[in-house]
């Protein structure tokens, strides 16, 4: 069974003028297969940051600790490396790339994970099921990457991704944000559909406690100014939704 | 990805000047490159082409016709179909040694393309082509030139009434080649001519398609996939001239830049006069820039002279492979050499897939990823 580590993680941004703000601030985490783990915390806090550093993504610099899968130093692999290793990252803004076609891009990426391109004779199949049941028209297959999707349509082929790639790790990065009511049921119920796997396991970084109703973690952490503050069991979350992170907020020196 | 709209509108007030044309090399003024039909150009990379040369090479090459088909080499026949419009293309009207002729008999229906291979050894010629589909003949015709030369050309194309021509010029020269070339074609009454022009190698190649309409009813597609390697500059300047009533036009022509100083410029005019009533025309511009260093000019020019037309637009995007979407595709275990194959291959399929002959379809293909595969600001 996978595990993923997460050791005293300090983690910086670049600036446009060149300048590096530190954001992560030693983050400690351990996800385990099958569990599923809400990061919550107010914004700017850093969650997506957290993110997106362990993905790879090129504006964050590590000054310190350790991501390990499966005991396997994630930071020193290259950001397709990560993703072939079992990490996966739902995007808050998943971006579109003009000129390669949903089903294009699927095959490919489902070729480079797995090391060998999907059966012909079952694919078609599989992907027309896994648009199906998050509700997106089996016709998206032939638009262009995520090209004048809608926010919800965009949150819904990220949740495709994660059924069709099978990752040992998935970060789900405010995936709620922007999705009605609908839209919420029907992603949350594909996120369960790979929970019930017991194979994977989730990140599932949030800002209200909403999606909570419909994926159900194990485990909450509260995430303030680049750590983790207060951990607990899913009770946390509803003292979070009847308080607010006020108190943490004030512990941490105040809001501005 | 960002689009960016970078273009100018055609002055669609008074009457817009005819445009110049003269057989008289001596009517041009040696261009200084402040002209507006030089200002994108490279002349210092030309100079040579400006004053007139004894030729030291030619294309000389094999043609694969079927039955239907005739070619000669004639004394040089122009065919009067191309009026020069630069100082170039009307030097190599006057002084091309001789005329390479291909016709299809009217009526002919090609069971297979026509493939003329075109390679040129090192040195400086003047190229005169003519290609004529007779009356409600059917035919495609692929022109595939390759090797090192400096070459200035025209290319008269002339599609009888209710024919139908499908023509590829590609430009696959080797990297230190240049080549102007002036296509020009007269499409007949309910004709059809598709022209592609593919432009990979070539270290400067400017190409001016000129299409006029003989007849009502005619429709001319003109399709264009170019990639610029570092340092390599491909212009693209089109001329669509309706003259006659109730024809259309279709344009779509796709750059993708790739190194230090690649350019692209795409120039596309395109001319409704009053007596074309029931025009229908489009064209469309899209460059993929896919590294800094990088340039793609764009500047399409609709006048309108009728409002009694059918339709007319066009559109230009240049638009960047920027570090996110890279991030994107190789966050979902996508190597970065496979991402930029995908989004190249994609950007250029729709195009591509109308190349009538799949070997060349698989060789510009695979010409197009290698190219891409050379490290950026490395040898084109």
């Amino acid at each position: 069974m996978s595990v993923l580590e997460i050791r005293d993680l300090h983690v910086s941004v670049k600036l446009p003028d060149g300048s590096r703000k530190p954001i992560l601030a030693g983050v400690d985490l351990t996800v385990g297969a099958g569990q599923t783990h809400a990061i919550m915390g107010p914004n700017g806090s850093g969650k997506s940051t957290l993110a997106y550093s362990i993905a790879g993504h090129p504006k964050y610099q590590i000054t310190g600790g350790q991501v390990l899968l499966d005991g396997a130093d994630v930071l020193a692999m290259t950001v397709d490396e990560r993703a072939r290793a079992g990490l996966f990252l739902a995007m808050q803004y998943p971006v579109e790339v003009p000129g390669v076609s949903v089903a294009n891009f699927l095959r490919t990426a489902k070729t480079a994970i797995d090391g060998e391109a999907p059966k012909l004779r079952t694919w078609g199949k599989e992907l027309t099921g896994a648009m199906t049941r998050l509700g997106m028209d089996p016709a998206f297959a032939q638009r262009n990457v995520n090209e004048g999707f809608s926010g919800g349509e965009k949150k819904r082929h990220e949740i495709v991704q994660l059924e069709l790639l099978k990752p040992k790790v998935a970060i789900l990065d405010e995936t709620d944000s922007g999705l009605d009511i609908d839209a919420l049921r029907v992603v949350s119920e594909g996120v369960n559909r790979v929970r019930e796997q017991g194979d994977t396991g989730v990140l599932l970084i949030t800002h209200y406690t909403r999606i909570l109703r419909y994926v159900k973690p194990d485990f909450v952490h509260v995430f303030v100014a680049g750590r983790i503050v207060e951990e607990g069991g899913p009770e946390l979350a509803e003292k979070l939704e009847a308080e607010g992170y006020e108190r943490y907020l004030s512990g941490a020196g105040g809001r501005a | 990805m960002t689009a960016t709209l970078a273009h100018s509108h055609g002055n669609r007030t008074g009457t817009p000047p005819e445009r110049f044309t003269s057989s008289d090399p001596d009517a041009f003024e040696v261009p200084t490159g402040r002209e507006e039909e030089w200002r994108f150009t490279p002349l210092r990379r030309l100079r040579e082409l400006f004053t007139p040369f004894e030729p030291t090479t030619r294309i000389t090459g094999e043609v694969s016709a079927p039955e239907g088909v005739s070619w000669a080499i004639e004394p040089l026949s122009p065919a009067g179909v191309l009026a020069p419009a630069d100082r170039v293309s009307a030097l190599a009207l006057q002084r091309a040694p001789q005329s390479f002729v291909l016709r299809v008999a009217a009526g002919a229906r090609l069971d297979d393309p026509v493939l003329v291979t075109g390679v040129a050894s090192p040195g400086i010629g003047y190229e005169h082509m003519v290609i004529e589909v007779g009356e409600r003949a059917q035919a495609t015709v692929v022109v595939d030139y390759r090797g090192s030369a400096t070459i200035a050309e025209n290319v008269e194309i002339l599609v009888g009434d209710g024919g139908s021509l499908e023509l590829v010029s590609v430009q696959g020269w080797d990297a230190d080649a240049v080549h102007l070339s002036a296509h020009a074609a007269r499409i007949g009454r309910d004709a059809h001519l598709r022209h592609m022009a593919v432009n990979l190698g070539g270290a400067v190649v400017r190409l001016s398609p000129t299409v006029h309409f003989g007849g009502p009813g005619g429709r001319a597609d003109l399709i264009g996939v170019a990639f610029a390697g570092p340092g390599q500059h491909l212009e693209t300047r089109l001329y669509i001239d309706h003259d006659q009533p109730d024809c259309s036009s279709d344009v779509l022509y796709k750059n993708a830049l790739q190194g230090d100083d690649a350019r692209t410029v795409w120039i596309g005019d395109v001319r409704i006069r009053p007596v074309a009533t029931g025009t229908n025309t489009f064209e469309l511009n899209r460059n993929l820039v896919l590294t800094d260093g990088a340039r793609a000019d764009s500047v399409p020019n609709l006048e309108i002279e009728t409002g009694e037309i059918v339709g007319a637009g066009h559109a230009s995007a240049t638009g960047r492979f920027d570090d996110e979407q890279l991030f994107y595709l190789m966050a979902r275990g996508i190597p970065e050499a496979e991402a930029r194959k995908l989004v190249v291959r994609g950007f250029f399929a729709e195009l591509l897939d109308k190349v009538p002959v799949p070997e060349l379809h698989d060789r510009l293909v695979a010409t197009i990823e290698k190219r891409l595969a050379e490290v950026a600001g490395g040898p084109a």
